[in-house]
């Protein structure tokens, strides 16, 4: 479907907008684009675009209902009726109209990439479809789930998901990769246990080799 | 001069918060300084057991929000040191008594007539803690040297961050130097390492605390010890006293011992 349901990401997270169309059609677009990746998008937060469409509550609700079948809330609405914005409301979600300028969205699956200048911290979490670059650690606790690469220049020792959307050409590079779990697409690795000898730490790249995850040194 | 609002908090619980805040109050108010210490963590106060002072509460934070009494009735002057008072907490009600928006009246309050208030803040990052920090002009971060610890602490410091309170500055408690030194426990370095925020002082681990704390005397009133040392050197450097930090983990000789008692400090 040409104008169906389409996910993106923009500099404020994930927003899906819905096209023209029979709400039952991109009901069941919008639920087989969840479903192709369904560990990315689990209990994230999205902003939804509705154009101009009018919608009622009801429909607002069977949307709603679609993405918490996937642990995903909806945390805006942003239409250009006034009629779907007064629904939001009802349903205790944020509204408003669409900005003057279209956001800097790009499409999943592109390369867009999200630059992190500062150190994650337990607790904390990047959600991006696309590439993540920080410049800072990655502590233990703290998470990065990406659609594509994820580039760590710092300490990475929490816990990473670089082609989360099913990439297995996707790198994890960092200054020095100590990752609590490491995950391209859809294998898993974790660090060696040897972690805790203080070896000279040299940058290192990981990625998906045969069956299984490697790290070699980073030399471009 | 308006005075400063501090809050002292962990994220996990058992670390030494509530000893730490009365014994600085404590130094703080030694130094000459107006001090107030608050107990935040409303449903299971401490801060009145630790400083002794727990049999002459009338009044108490909520009473205060409440209206029931003035900010100055609730307030019970420590008369072992000239300038020291506690606000303790309500014990028969819970972390709901209050809102971040009361926690900020009430250190609006304390700022005009204290040099420095303490907030001692419970463990955890719900709303007891939300109300510590709402107030705060400063956060201190205790931690023990255990990995569990640091990461609490390193979530409570993302969670100031978010709040632009600062990264906060760091205490490091209960430091067993025999244990770092053979690599059992986690070093001064390892934990800065991770948490990366400025070190406000190490206080090593001392038998002395547990006997004062159940006493209710807090350890700087008799000053010999070397938690009561550690703590003394942090209170002067809040006061903005420039004094090196103690390395614990160095190796200690029974002459280095000596020299250091004859020189009276560390």
């Amino acid at each position: 479907m040409a104008d169906g349901v389409k996910i993106k990401g923009t500099r404020d997270g994930l927003l899906v907008s819905l096209g023209a169309g029979d709400l039952p059609l991109l009901l069941a677009d919008l639920r087989a684009q969840l479903n192709r990746s369904p560990g990315f998008f689990q209990g994230g937060k999205v902003a939804l675009a509705v154009g101009s469409r009018p919608m009622t509550r009801a429909d607002l609700q069977q949307i709603c209902d679609v993405l918490g079948e996937l642990g995903i809330t909806i945390w805006a609405v942003i239409s250009q009726s006034p009629m779907t914005r007064a629904a939001a409301r009802e349903l205790g979600l944020a509204s408003a109209s669409p900005p003057e300028e279209a956001p800097s969205d790009l499409e999943a699956g592109q390369e867009p990439a999200v630059i992190v200048r500062r150190t994650l911290r337990s607790g904390q979490s990047v959600r991006y479809p696309g590439h993540v670059v920080v410049i800072g650690d990655v502590n233990p606790g703290a998470e990065i789930v990406a659609g594509g690469d994820i580039i760590v220049w710092g300490k990475l020792r929490g816990t990473v998901h670089a082609g989360a959307m099913g990439d297995d050409s996707a790198v994890v590079c960092a200054l020095q990769l100590q990752p609590m779990q490491l995950r391209i697409s859809g294998n898993i690795a974790r660090s060696p246990e040897s972690n805790r000898t203080k070896q000279k730490a040299r940058p290192e790249v990981a990625r998906v080799r045969g069956a299984e995850i490697v790290a070699e040194p980073w030399e471009p | 001069m308006p005075g400063k609002v501090i809050t002292i908090t962990s994220g996990k619980g058992g670390v030494g918060k509530t000893t730490v805040t009365a014994n600085l109050g404590m130094a703080l108010a030694q130094h000459g300084q107006r001090v107030a210490v608050v107990d935040a963590d409303i449903g299971l106060r401490n801060l009145d057991v630790v400083m002794g002072l727990e049999n002459r509460i009338v009044y108490d934070l909520v009473d205060v929000v409440e209206g029931v009494c003035r900010l100055r009735q609730a307030l019970i002057r420590d008369r072992r040191v000239n300038e020291l008072y506690l606000l303790p907490a309500a014990q028969t009600r819970d972390k709901t008594a209050v809102s971040p928006a009361d926690m900020i009246q009430v250190c609006e309050q304390l700022r005009r007539e204290f040099d420095y208030a303490l907030i001692d803040s419970p463990a955890g990052i719900e709303q007891g803690f939300q109300n510590a920090v709402a107030g705060a002009d400063e956060v201190i971060i205790v931690t023990t040297p255990e990995v569990s610890a640091v990461r609490d602490a390193d979530r409570i410091i993302g969670l100031i961050e978010a709040q632009e309170k600062g990264p906060g500055s760091l205490i490091i408690n209960r430091l067993k130097p025999d244990m770092v030194r053979r690599g059992d426990m986690l070093s001064t370095e390892d934990v800065v390492e991770i948490l990366a925020i400025k070190l406000l002082g190490i206080i090593p681990e001392d038998e002395a605390i547990v006997i004062s704390t159940n006493r209710g005397t807090p350890i700087v009133l008799d000053g010999r010890s070397p938690a009561a040392q550690a703590l003394d050197n942090i209170a002067r450097r809040i006061m903005g006293e420039d004094i090196p930090m103690y390395q614990p983990a160095r190796e200690e000789g029974f002459f280095s011992r000596l020299a250091r008692m004859v020189r009276g400090g560390d």
